[in-house]
């Protein structure tokens, strides 16, 4: 990501922080505002941020992925009720990961084996996500009644946590904690490690990746189930960190709001990052703007982000290049 | 047709790749219901449970003439939708927003329904055209896009659906809501008697004949026009038909554009021939199953409608299958994601029939182009 580019972040998250500080009605508090803003900006920024590292290593490697709505739904039902036959929510986790990586087995099976369109194989994924989580949620979750196992505790930084304004930063959960760290992982692992330089190889030119000897299939099977796993874990956050209970059709689009995040980041997972915390200021001020009164529709604020991903898409803010192999099904000679 | 015309294996392969996904669709439908019901306890170990499901939806389907009615009622956004998502296509453009099209449709055709005052026989095609005009907007906001700055139709169409779904919302709890006293839900008041679609017969709206007359045209347009051709050209390979001489920017806004048309006048007829407003959330499931209808029929006109009338059978039927085996009808949800994966990954249906592979016609992989349209030679009009 650009230096201008994360400039203009900064400046909108900050635009987004002072227009509910001053619509806010008198009643409530600036601290408790802008408290209240840091707060669920850096936790909506979860999902949104794993989604986009999960797009990365997908399209890093040439596999265009749409699908991640799909692999997060699949996963947040998988963790939901793995935690709730359990009561283990560490297992839900886990079983988020494996439904995620599994979900994006089915991708890499289609996109790269059987080389169907990466895109028409991306919507098959989410619509049999939608299908069969919504199917299942009617047959099992709502006729055996099965309750949830709760949400993941707050992990709270000694200190820090204590401070005023800045005070709740620092009391996230343990999917917001890991995330932060992913974010720092997939940095090193992609631009540290031969693996990841692998990666981005058959993601740029696989045909002299092929002459080098790199498997193009192996690393593009890998690296999309890597993707997968780590949708896994934002799937666990809808229904193990952000509520307690299963909702068809609960990702609510996220998926696809980490796809931009991913493409304005720059296929970047530090780009990746700040663009979703952009996101999720904007998704914070509409769920601010509700609880203190502010005098704009919901709904119209509630367009916010989906108008700043088109806006951000159409190259408002400067182009990026994405890998150049993605979307092409490798043929071997 | 003789047997010795090229094109007429490829004609035989496209119709019988289809008919077996969807039954192989079936049977995998079959075992999860079988597995929902009693299992070894029912009759014939649970396989006539499954019967009973099947017949069921085909009963509530096409079982009596108020069923076929139904069916026929839901064919026709069908068709409408399908077609949209089809016509993208063609252009090699991914219209994922049928749905939101379909909404700001319905809200146009509502608001012009019941807000203007105008003779009968200029009120319903006025209410139809704002429709078109909503939904044509929708689209061809994304295909502009598209053409000018790069911006992937995949996503700003799902953005503008989440978009219109805000709008949807504002305005029906708000500027158009029914104030009428005896109204508690999101939606707006009926449209005059004059803005609707006129009964074919009892309970079968005009909006049929539409749907037909609309089908046609498609086909005219995208097969025997200039413009159809540019289209199928930029669709094939856009840097190829620039150095043609087409004007691909402005062909991708109007591909994106028109099928924005098309499914906004699927909601207009909605609101003008069957619910006389717009409701919140009537629309929901229209996008995914608009691309699963337009997937299944290959992109041709004929499959889009033959698609469109199974789905409509299958969503129909699904009432009473609930209401006889008390299976969520959700499990018509799973059975069309199932169709849809054997329809995208045809080679999975190859190796289970044990077919032979497609010609080369039908088979080029293009780099990044959608495989999913054949590139058709003579064989391929539909």
């Amino acid at each position: 990501m650009t230096r201008g580019r994360f400039l203009f972040v900064l400046a909108c998250i900050g635009a987004l922080v002072a227009a509910v500080e001053t619509l806010r009605s008198p009643d409530v508090s600036a601290a408790v505002v802008a408290a209240s803003m840091l707060a669920t900006t850096l936790r909506f920024a979860t999902p949104l941020t794993l989604g986009a590292l999960a797009g990365m290593f997908c399209e890093r490697s040439g596999v265009a992925n749409i699908a991640i709505e799909g692999m997060m739904l699949s996963a947040a039902f998988g963790a939901f009720i793995v935690a709730a036959m359990t009561r283990s929510l560490a297992a839900g986790v886990v079983a988020g990961m494996v439904v995620g990586a599994t979900m994006a087995l089915l991708h890499a099976w289609l996109s790269v084996t059987l080389r169907v369109d990466q895109i028409v194989s991306g919507t098959v994924i989410n619509i049999m996500a939608a299908g069969v989580t919504g199917f299942l949620s009617t047959e099992v979750v709502r006729r055996k009644a099965i309750e949830g196992a709760g949400l993941l505790p707050a992990w709270r930084v000694p200190v820090l946590s204590d401070l005023p304004v800045v005070g709740p930063i620092f009391q996230q959960q343990p999917i917001a904690w890991a995330t932060l760290a992913l974010v720092i992982g997939a940095h090193f692992v992609l631009f540290r490690t031969v693996w990841g330089l692998r990666v981005r190889a058959v993601g740029e030119l696989p045909r002299a990746a092929h002459a080098a000897g790199i498997s193009v299939q192996q690393t593009r099977y890998a690296a999309v189930m890597v993707g997968g796993a780590i949708a896994g874990i934002g799937g666990a956050y809808f229904t193990l960190e952000a509520v307690p209970v299963f909702e068809p059709m609960m990702t609510n689009g996220r998926g696809f709001i980490a796809l931009a995040a991913l493409i304005f980041g720059g296929w970047t997972p530090a780009g990746a990052w700040v663009a979703s915390l952009l996101f999720a200021a904007a998704n914070a001020l509409h769920i601010n703007a509700q609880q203190f009164g502010i005098p704009v529709p919901s709904q119209i604020v509630g367009m916010f982000p989906y108008v700043l991903t088109i806006v951000i898409l159409a190259g408002a803010i400067g182009r990026v290049t994405p890998p150049a192999a993605v979307g092409q099904p490798y043929v071997p000679d | 047709m003789p047997p010795e015309r090229p094109g007429a294996v490829v004609r035989l392969d496209a119709v019988l790749v289809p008919v077996l996904a969807i039954a192989t669709a079936l049977a995998l439908g079959g075992v999860i219901l079988w597995a929902a019901g009693p299992r070894f306890e029912g009759s014939y170990l649970g396989i006539g449970f499954v019967a009973e499901a099947y017949l069921s939806l085909l009963e509530g389907a096409f079982g009596s003439r108020a069923a076929i009615v139904d069916t026929t009622l839901r064919t026709v956004p069908y068709v409408f939708s399908g077609l949209a998502v089809m016509l993208a296509f063609r252009g090699g453009l991914f219209n994922i927003g049928a749905e939101g099209q379909l909404t700001v449709g319905a809200l146009a055709a509502a608001w012009a329904g019941f807000s203007l005052d105008l003779p009968a026989i200029i009120h319903l095609p006025v209410v139809l055209a704002a429709g078109c005009l909503a939904g044509a907007v929708w689209g061809g906001v994304a295909g502009l896009l598209k053409a000018r700055t790069g911006a992937h139709e995949v996503i700003t169409t799902i953005m503008l659906n989440y978009i219109g779904g805000q709008l949807a919302s504002y305005l029906l709890n708000g500027p158009l809501r029914d104030r009428s006293p005896l109204n508690v839900i999101a939606q707006t008041p009926k449209i005059a008697e004059g803005a609707r679609l006129p009964d074919l017969l009892p309970g079968l709206h005009a909006g049929v004949l539409l749907a037909g007359i609309v089908a046609m045209v498609t086909w005219f347009i995208v097969w025997k026009t200039t413009t159809g051709f540019e289209l199928r050209m930029v669709g094939a390979n856009a840097d190829a038909a620039a150095y043609a001489g087409v004007n691909v920017v402005r062909r991708m806004t109007w591909a994106l554009g028109v099928s924005g048309l098309l499914a906004g006048l699927a909601g207009a007829v909605q609101v003008a021939g069957v619910n006389y407003r717009s409701t919140l959330g009537f629309n929901i499931g229209y996008g995914f199953d608009s691309i699963a209808i337009a997937l299944l029929g290959r992109n041709t006109v004929s499959g889009v409608v033959l698609s469109s009338v199974l789905f409509a059978a299958l969503r129909t039927g699904a009432t009473k299958l609930q209401f006889r085996t008390q299976v969520s009808a959700d499990i018509i949800s799973v059975i069309q994601a199932l169709v849809l994966l054997l329809v995208a990954a045809e080679q999975i249906v190859r190796w289970l029939y044990r077919l032979r592979a497609a010609d080369a016609v039908t088979q080029a992989p293009e780099d990044g182009a959608t495989a999913a349209i054949p590139p058709s030679p003579a064989g391929g009009e539909g």
